[in-house]
């Protein structure tokens, strides 16, 4: 396909891996986190830290909407599809987060809601125009990235006046996340990970621009490479955070030029603009409740907001302690130290939302990671 | 879930494209983005496009990564 298979070329990761090779000094350490969920799944399917020097390390970061959302937004959700006869639509990822008491979108389904998987938002628009007769709720999940998409159909939903359609709205930010990994941890007991630099968020760049990071990666004095998706893209920016750090430039530089500009899509973010409001905090599952790091609808579309529609469960509830989501979303563990992994816990019967989506780093792990595991442990 | 491939537009009717994501036909929105033509490539995410992919600059990447390569092969 083009403009993918290009940027997947062996003889090119290789002289790439070679040039990582050189540029990694032997007397220090290179700890790089790639934010978002999209690398962390390509660096497990293309086992490219099997191509890195052991000074150079990656850290799986919290980019994942799905694993990020906490116990309680689930039972939200869940509680919504089995309460109010509604139709729930939500983005396929989303229906084994677990919540609490065993519970589920799946499980949910199964105890007779309706609940449907869409592939776009505007699926879900369509559903609640050819069924005047029921309530169609849009789950909205994603960051910066697909948020945009969300804006669209309820700018859409507003001018066609439906009064039977609304909009779960769970969309997160990215940029107080970053700033969260950076700050002090919000329980000294849980400490974030120690990182040299970023590999920034090649999609949601797209929408927000990769302007936005510079204020914030210097105040951390940290550099950022924004990245593309594909296993060339992310070792050519591997490459790109060693020589910064190497001449100590925190600065943001765009690998992903064919894609992301440093101002990004105006278009979108008027939309944005337009259509939500900044929830003044949100509980991240990993993170905790981070300020202005979630949108809500804006006050104008308040009528298309399920949130303040249908009377819904607001409580937090604590992550299964047997889980070790919470450090694996803040850098600090790896899948493989949880103890559940791959026994308790698998991708068909997920006890951790990392395990859930295919971007969360357990997912990745277990789905590529394991035989690798097994070889270097034959020889 | 940021997923997002590129496409090339085949055919622009109002606010809706039918894209190319390698031999599969799917119609995308483009209410995101400005002036895209017949033979563009976008970065198609959810049903949107997002973005339209700047194909010289992608060209100068792979053009830029090749040499690198040459280089190492042309080495000892």
């Amino acid at each position: 396909m083009r403009y993918l298979d290009e940027f997947r070329d062996g003889a090119i990761a290789r002289s790439l891996a070679t040039q990582i090779a050189e540029r990694a000094q032997p007397d220090r350490s290179y700890r790089l986190m790639e934010f978002c969920g999209g690398h962390t799944h390509t660096i497990s399917r293309y086992d490219l830290e099997g191509l890195l020097p052991a000074n150079v390390t990656l850290i799986h970061g919290p980019g994942c909407p799905v694993c990020i959302l906490p116990v309680g937004r689930v039972d939200q959700a869940v509680a919504l599809s089995l309460s109010h006869e509604v139709i729930l639509c939500c983005y396929g990822d989303v229906m084994r987060v677990p919540g609490s008491d065993d519970t589920s979108l799946i499980k949910a389904r199964s105890h007779g809601a309706d609940v449907r998987i869409v592939y776009s938002s505007t699926d879900a628009l369509a559903l609640a125009q050819s069924m005047p007769d029921r309530q169609v709720v849009f789950l909205a999940i994603g960051f910066e990235t697909t948020a945009p998409a969300t804006a669209a159909v309820v700018l859409r939903a507003e001018a066609l006046g439906l009064t039977n359609f609304s909009v779960l709205c769970y969309h997160v930010l990215t940029p107080p996340a970053l700033d969260a990994l950076l700050g002090p941890p919000a329980d000294p007991a849980r400490p974030m990970a120690e990182i040299d630099g970023f590999i920034g968020p090649g999609h949601v760049s797209t929408v927000i621009g990769a302007e936005i990071y510079r204020a914030l990666l210097d105040r951390h004095d940290k550099p950022m490479v924004v990245s593309g998706f594909e296993p060339i893209d992310i070792l050519q920016s591997v490459a790109m955070l060693l020589d910064l750090l190497n001449d100590d430039r925190s600065e943001v530089a765009i690998q992903y030029r064919r894609v992301v500009t440093w101002a990004g899509n105006r278009k979108a973010q008027d939309m944005l603009a337009k259509v939500f409001a900044v929830r003044d905090a949100f509980e991240w599952r990993g993170l905790g409740s981070l300020p202005d790091s979630a949108y809500r609808l804006a006050d104008r579309f308040a009528h298309l907001d399920a949130e303040r529609r249908f009377p819904l469960p607001q409580h937090t509830v604590a992550d299964n302690p047997a889980c070790e989501c919470p450090d694996i979303l803040r850098g600090t563990k790896h899948p493989l130290d949880c103890r559940i992994f791959g026994t308790a816990c698998t991708p068909e019967t997920p006890v951790g939302a990392c395990m859930v989506s295919s971007e969360g780093a357990c997912a990745a792990y277990y789905t590529y990671g394991r035989g690798r595991e097994a070889r270097t442990a034959a020889q | 879930m940021c997923l997002a491939v590129p496409a090339e537009v085949i055919e622009i009717s109002g606010e809706d494209a039918l894209v190319d994501l390698g031999g599969i036909r799917k119609r995308v929105s483009l209410m995101l983005v400005d002036d895209v033509a017949v033979g563009d490539y976008v970065i198609v995410h959810v049903g949107f496009a997002l973005t339209r992919l700047d194909r010289d600059e992608a060209q100068e990447s792979l053009a830029l990564l090749r040499e690198g390569l040459a280089a190492a092969g042309a080495a000892p």
